[in-house]
This record gives structure tokens, sequence and C-alpha cells, in this order.
């Protein structure tokens, strides 16, 4: 019988058990969870803070999941060594676990720059996992003031989850607009109108200087005083454990799309690799749930002997606050259709007869037929892309690929 | 399994199906009550093209790429049908994102609804198939498309 060890309790990890229990229903099966949490919606836990979920829903999958897949999971235990003589997972507690097969599916950790005087802050989180949020969630109450330091989608929803619980939020960010990374300025302003009309206050193109207890001294000059400090400049995968036997590793661990990474028996998926952007060509850690499940399952039916390939990341995101959702995809190169309304944004870029990317705020409706052009690289010659231009809408496929895709199981 | 097909050549875009669906759906008795005046939330849609009208809702795909990416773990496949659990669903509208056939819309609260076939509801065989004029919708066991 066949020895699979999962690193991570997470959304790759879930993928992997699920992929691995596909081909192979009588294999051991070891998962080493750093949380000790079942697997749970990560990406809930500013919905948490809101009251709009709580532990019991937010578990991403049954109660009796892993007795059910079959699985053991060692809770608050983490692999600090991959043995390759001996094909063993070293664990912190120092017990090793004999693999045949391991996927590092080990997320990553946030990032805390050193800043001058951190050391004097007493309150201070992450916004990364549960633990955090319920340790937030006791931090604050109705007179706090709160400082978060990163206006990504992290600092956002965080910021979102704590309105209403707190007297004040400021965000700063050394960027000058909201979600550099999936929005360009003009888009990113008309989030930021939304969720300033929420009382959220921003400071940007500018970051701290240093703190000291319940102040930070801004670059720029203002001085910020404020109870709880939420650090959420940027997150870094954990690539320490392939690294740390020689295996490639750029910004995430490496892999081919089978999941396999450069050392034999061991794969990776989630937000601890970097995977091929179908849009760029480029490498790039592509750090999102519907990434990590599909890589998981993907490498979980590899190691199990089956084939599966994971040859269509791409970036996309479903971002919203406070009712305003934006919608985003792919790459924003080539050329751009855009259409505006107050409040409301269609982008669509188009490069090499292709639709590459998308930024949809206020439109959002029916989205996915975009999206599965980009991912299936569909030629814009065989759609009639004017009716596209209007809002999605299979109806701009000719009949006969109408007919495939609404006319038989798919 | 059954599934809910169009003959978009016999679709003739009256929109009956959305209000049969909303009704279906809708946990009342009279459909004047449940719908008049009312916007409605159908959980299938005509589309409308240049000289085409057809209706959708949720394939039930094999392999549903909704089901992988909801972030809430609120989407699943129970048996053969894809169905959402609007308890666990927080709306973040990710599903909407990637279905390939736009068939998937939130409730007027935000939070998403998706045909489940009316095995459950008061209807108990699709309402957009059974009150379909022109028999244009069909519900039945296709594999290869015809």
């Amino acid at each position: 019988m066949k020895n699979y060890v999962i690193i991570g309790n997470g959304f790759a990890a879930a993928g992997c058990i699920e992929g691995i229990r596909s081909v192979d229903q009588s294999a051991s099966v070891t998962v080493v969870s750093g949380e000790n949490h079942p697997v749970y919606c990560r990406p809930l836990i500013s919905y948490y803070l809101q009251n709009k979920t709580d532990t019991e829903r937010m578990q991403y999958r049954d109660p009796d999941y892993y007795e059910r897949m079959g699985c053991s999971v060692l809770y608050g235990r983490r692999a600090v060594r991959i043995n390759r003589e001996q094909s063993l997972v070293e664990l912190d507690d120092g017990s090793a676990l004999p693999y045949d097969k391991v996927c590092i599916a080990a997320g990553s950790a946030p990032f805390v720059p050193p800043f001058e005087g951190l050391g004097s802050v007493e309150q201070k989180f992450s916004f990364m996992t549960l633990d955090d949020a319920m340790a937030l969630e006791q931090a604050v109450d109705q007179d706090s003031s709160v400082l978060i330091v990163g206006a990504g989608l992290i600092g956002l929803k965080c910021a979102e989850g704590l309105c209403g619980r707190v007297k004040s939020i400021t965000v700063c960010d050394l960027a000058d607009h909201l979600m550099p990374s999936v929005l360009d300025a003009e888009c990113a302003s008309l989030l930021q109108k939304h969720l300033e009309a929420h009382g959220i206050r921003f400071l940007l193109a500018d970051s701290v200087s240093r703190f000291d207890g319940r102040t930070a001294y801004m670059k720029g000059g203002d001085v910020i005083g404020f109870d709880v400090l939420v650090l959420a400049v940027g997150v870094r995968p954990n690539v320490s454990l392939l690294k740390d036997i020689g295996g490639e590793v750029g910004r995430g661990i490496i892999t081919d799309e089978h999941m396999q990474t450069s050392v034999p028996d061991i794969y990776a998926a989630g937000d601890c690799v970097e995977c091929t952007d179908i849009t760029t060509g480029a490498k790039r850690v592509l750090a999102i749930l519907p990434n990590a499940v599909m890589q998981g399952h993907a490498a979980g039916v590899n190691m199990a002997g089956g084939t599966e390939l994971f040859d269509r990341g791409m970036p996309m995101n479903s971002i919203g606050f406070f009712g305003l959702h934006a919608m985003t995809a792919g790459s924003y190169e080539g050329d751009v259709f855009e259409e505006k309304a107050d409040g409301m944004i269609r982008r669509l870029y188009t490069k090499d007869g292709l639709l590459k990317g998308f930024i949809l705020i206020g439109c959002n409706e029916r989205a996915g037929i975009y999206t599965s052009m980009i991912r299936e690289k569909t030629p814009l010659s065989s759609v009639n892309f004017e009716l596209m231009k209007k809002g999605a809408t299979t109806a701009a496929y000719p009949e006969e690929v109408r007919r495939k895709k609404f006319g038989g199981a798919v | 399994m059954k599934r809910v097909y169009v003959n978009e050549e016999w679709c003739l875009g009256c929109h009956l199906c959305e209000y049969n669906c909303a009704f279906a759906n809708s946990g009342m008795q009279d459909m004047v009550l449940a719908l008049k005046d009312k916007p409605i939330f159908p959980r299938i849609h005509v589309e409308e093209g240049e000289r085409v009208t057809y209706a959708v809702s949720c394939r039930h795909c094999r392999d549903p790429i909704c089901v992988k990416c909801c972030i809430a773990g609120a989407l699943s496949k129970a048996g053969d049908v894809i169905r959402v659990d609007q308890n666990k669903c927080v709306g973040c509208l990710t599903c909407v994102l990637v279905c390939p056939y736009g068939a998937l819309a939130p409730n007027r609260d935000g939070v998403m609804q998706k045909c489940e076939l009316c095995l459950e509801n008061s209807c108990g065989e699709p309402a957009c198939v059974k009150g379909c004029p022109n028999k244009a919708i069909v519900y039945e066991e296709r594999e290869d498309a015809v």
C-alpha cells in the first residue's frame, strides 16, 4: 500500500485528497495540518468578522470528510524537512512520515517588512487565517482605531470585515491606488470611493517610516494614532521545504503541468507554486483559490498514477466590497474596448485575435462567458464580438457551437 | 441523467420560462401574488442574439468549474445535480465569474441560486419545461448534442 503525504491542509490539500481518491481508494493518505482546524474557507475570514458566516458554515467540507476520504490528519504539526534519501517527511515534533509521493501544499505566509519600531506595537495582527480573524475580533471594540498597512485584497477585505465593529479604519499603501496587482488607477478609484462612503479612510502613495507604540509616523509627514495594527503588506510562498533540498524554485515552487516538482516523487500545488499564466505565457504565482483546488486535484491524480494536467492557469478575481463587485481576469494587454457609465466600467482587452482579459465593475452578469473565451483561447473571429461588447452572451457564438454547448451533456 | 435542453429554433423568446421558474421557486401558491409588480429573479434566462433566442439554465456539467471555484464550499455535486447551499454562500459571485454558460445569477439578496431542476420545490419537475408554450424546452436524457 502506498503512502501519500500532503503538507498543508487548505484548498490545494483538499483538491489533492480528492484527486488521489479518484484514482486510488486504498492508499494511506496523511495530511500535515499546521492549523488546528479542518479545511475551512479562508477567503471567508472577512465575512466571519461581518457575521455573514460562522465557524461552522465556513467548513469547506462536511464534518466526516477526512474519515470518508480515509485520511489521517496531524493537527498542529509542521513539516520541517523532506529527507530524500530515506523518503521521509520530518515533522516539528521529531517524528517522521514515510512517503511514496508527497505533495507540498504549504500555501504562503505574510510578509512583514522590517519597520522601525514594530516591536513597540502591542496589538498587531496578520489577516490570513481563521485564528488571525478570531484574535483580531477579540482585540477590537467599538472604540478601536485600526490602521491597516496594505491596500491589496487582504487589507481591504479586512477593512470591510471590521467596518461597523470599530471606531475608525485607516488603510495605507505605498502604491497610489487600491489593489495595484489587479486594478488600474481609474477602476481602483471607483472602488475607493465606495469604500470611503462607508467611512474607511485611505492614505495612499505613502508608507510607514516608523512605529512608536500606538503611533505610526508616515514618510509623507502624517502621524496616525491607532489601537490595533493589521499588517497586510503581502505574502510570500512557502517554498523552503523544496528549496532546502535543492529543488527548483522561483518566486514559488516550480512544477510541470503534472504539478511535479524538479525532485522525484515530490509534487506541489496552491499558493506556494508558480505556474504559467496562459494569457501572457509568463510564470507567476497565481495565488487564487480555483488554481489551488485544480492544481491540488491534478497533483493528487498524478501522484496516484493517473494523468491530469493543470494547464489553464490565469489570474481571475471576483472582488466585492459592500455590494459593489469588481470582476477581473487575465492580462490587460493589447487593444482595449471600454464602456463607461456612472459607477460602471466594462473593459475588454484583446490581442493576437484573442480575448486576453477584462475588468468589469457594476456589470458582471454572465462574466464567465468572457472568462471561458480566455481559458479556451476562442478566436475572436469565430464569435460575434460586437455583440459581446454589449454584454457577455453565448448568443455571440455560431449556431453549431451553441448546439454543442447547449444541445447535449457537457 | 435527465437535463433541461432548449431547441433554439422553437424558442419564441416569450420569457414565460423565467416567470414559471420564479413562481415555482417562490414557495407561494398564487402566481399573481408571487410575481405581480415585483422584480423577478429566475434561475433560467432567455438569451437574445441577432435573430435567435433560447433559454439558458444550469447545464449540470459532469466536471463543474463552479464547484471547484466556490470559495465558500457552497456549491456541490449531489449525485448528478449541482446544488447551492444558500446558508454557506456569501455572495462573492466567483461562480458567475467562471460559469462558461452564463447560467448563474444571484437572488434579490445577493445570495446565489441556481437551477436544481425543480426536484425539491412544489413543482417537482422543471417548471420551465412544463410551461413552455412551444415545447422548445425539454427535460430528457441526452449524451451528445442533437
